[in-house]
């Protein structure tokens, strides 16, 4: 049953040359790990599967680009929203190295502040914050100081 | 590189002391025209009478002009203009902004907008950064040291920001004590205790006034407000036990002062007043030097 499902993974999702594999992304967070990284705008060969059966999460959704490698700080920016995302580095076929996903140390954009007297929810403006605990996470507005903690962290 | 003042941790000890220094020059001789041919902003978006005069005085007595607003009805702001574009504007005109404002982060998003220099003169919940740099001159003047002070916080220890950067700012002096006394609801938050505890810093916690005050060297008062409690019966059961009246005062230390940032209401008895130790009005004078002593700073006069 296992061998079967793996089959029709692969056939799902098919294989790339050279690029990365970004692979345990919460499905509900496809769309957004999408636009976080960019791969909306950019022209490289991109496949990806959402509700992919995962022991770990459930459902889990992969996306593969090709053509296409990220810088450490690139990837860390969705720490918040995959934080269990591996990425694999494809170089002719083969898994050339793994990666796994870091929480930086500061976040720009992406996380909204969660209070609602901040500036941040009132101005055109970035939202900064710097994390000062990772377990769960915390965040610290740069604006208004006030901590942003776990389940308060929502996307913009 | 421009400096400003929008968190009282954005200064370290040694300026505490540079501006303390400088304050205690200013209460010798008020009025020096260091400001003569400058422009000073100070923008109001939130009403508040007491921290604008203080600033204008302080900002008049250094022989500087004022350009501003006082009445955020009237401004630019309710015509839907973005705070971005009032700073940029009002920076091209002036050469320091005081500003405040109701949003919380609105002065540090100001200064990083802003090419002149921005004192925060009060954001939201957040920071007031010159009332406590003014309470902290006032400690100074009147025990003769930043150092071994017992202070006795009392009233709304769970949103008074001005308790909670004096706490912060006296953290960094040699031994404080600090007494909370407050209503269970209005309890000293507890990243701040965390603070203390981290720091090997003393702190006792007391539901009301006891003999206890016998031992403070400050008693620092603030205001317990009605909207701040979920169950109105709550504040009816507490709202007579944070007065401060004049008798309670017969045993404690001699160096004592009763502090308060103003406005206050009736937590302090006016039968307080006449007693030596009331220190509140002399305080917000103490504002004035204080605040000329941070201009100077910021704009490098002194």
């Amino acid at each position: 049953m296992k061998d079967n499902n793996k089959k029709k993974l692969k056939l799902k999702v098919s294989a790339i040359k050279d690029g990365t594999v970004i692979d345990h992304i919460p499905t509900q967070n496809l769309f957004k790990v999408i636009s976080i990284l960019g791969l909306d705008k950019i022209e490289n060969q991109i496949t990806f599967g959402a509700n992919l059966e995962s022991g770990k999460l459930g459902s889990k959704a992969i996306i593969k680009v090709s053509d296409r490698f990220f810088e450490d700080d690139e990837i860390n920016k969705i720490a918040l929203i995959a934080p269990h995302a591996k990425l694999n580095i494809i170089r002719d076929y083969e898994v050339a190295e793994k990666k796994v996903v870091g929480v930086p140390k500061e976040i720009t954009g992406i996380v909204k502040c969660f209070n609602p007297k901040c500036i941040t929810n009132h101005e055109k403006m970035t939202t900064r914050f710097r994390v000062v605990a990772t377990s769960p996470i915390a965040l610290r507005c740069k604006y208004c100081e006030k901590h942003t903690v776990g389940d308060q962290i929502k996307m913009l | 590189m421009k400096r400003d003042l929008i968190s009282i941790t954005d200064y370290s000890k040694d300026e505490y002391l540079e501006i303390m220094k400088l304050a205690a020059e200013f209460e010798k001789n008020p009025n020096q025209n260091l400001l003569e041919g400058k422009v000073v902003a100070s923008l109001f978006f939130e009403p508040s009478t007491r921290t604008r005069l203080s600033f204008e005085t302080a900002i008049s007595r250094l022989g500087g002009r004022i350009i501003g607003i006082a009445d955020p009805g009237s401004s630019s702001t309710s015509k839907g203009e973005t705070l971005h574009d009032t700073i940029k504007m009002v920076s091209n005109y002036a050469d320091l902004i005081v500003m405040r404002h109701s949003l919380e982060g609105a002065a540090r998003y100001a200064a990083e907008v802003s090419p002149v220099p921005v004192i925060n003169a009060g954001d939201g919940a957040n920071q007031h950064p010159t009332q406590t740099l003014l309470d902290m001159y006032s400690i100074l003047k009147t025990q003769g040291s930043l150092d071994n002070i017992n202070i006795f916080m009392v009233g709304d220890l769970k949103y008074g920001r001005t308790v909670h950067s004096l706490l912060m700012a006296m953290s960094e002096f040699e031994n404080p004590i600090f007494n909370f006394i407050a209503p269970p609801e209005l309890q000293m938050p507890a990243e701040y205790k965390m603070f203390l505890r981290e720091k090997g810093i003393r702190f006792f916690e007391h539901r009301e006034f006891t003999d206890i005050i016998s031992e403070a060297d400050i008693i620092y008062m603030t205001r317990v407000q009605k909207e701040r409690f979920s169950d109105p019966i709550e504040y009816e059961q507490v709202k007579n036990v944070y007065i401060l009246r004049n008798e309670m005062l017969a045993k404690t230390k001699p160096n004592l002062k009763i502090l308060h940032p103003l406005p206050r209401v009736n937590e302090i008895h006016t039968d307080v007043d006449k007693n030596e130790k009331a220190y509140y009005f002399t305080q917000a004078l103490n504002g004035v030097y204080t605040r000329e002593a941070i201009i100077s700073h910021i704009m490098n006069l002194k």
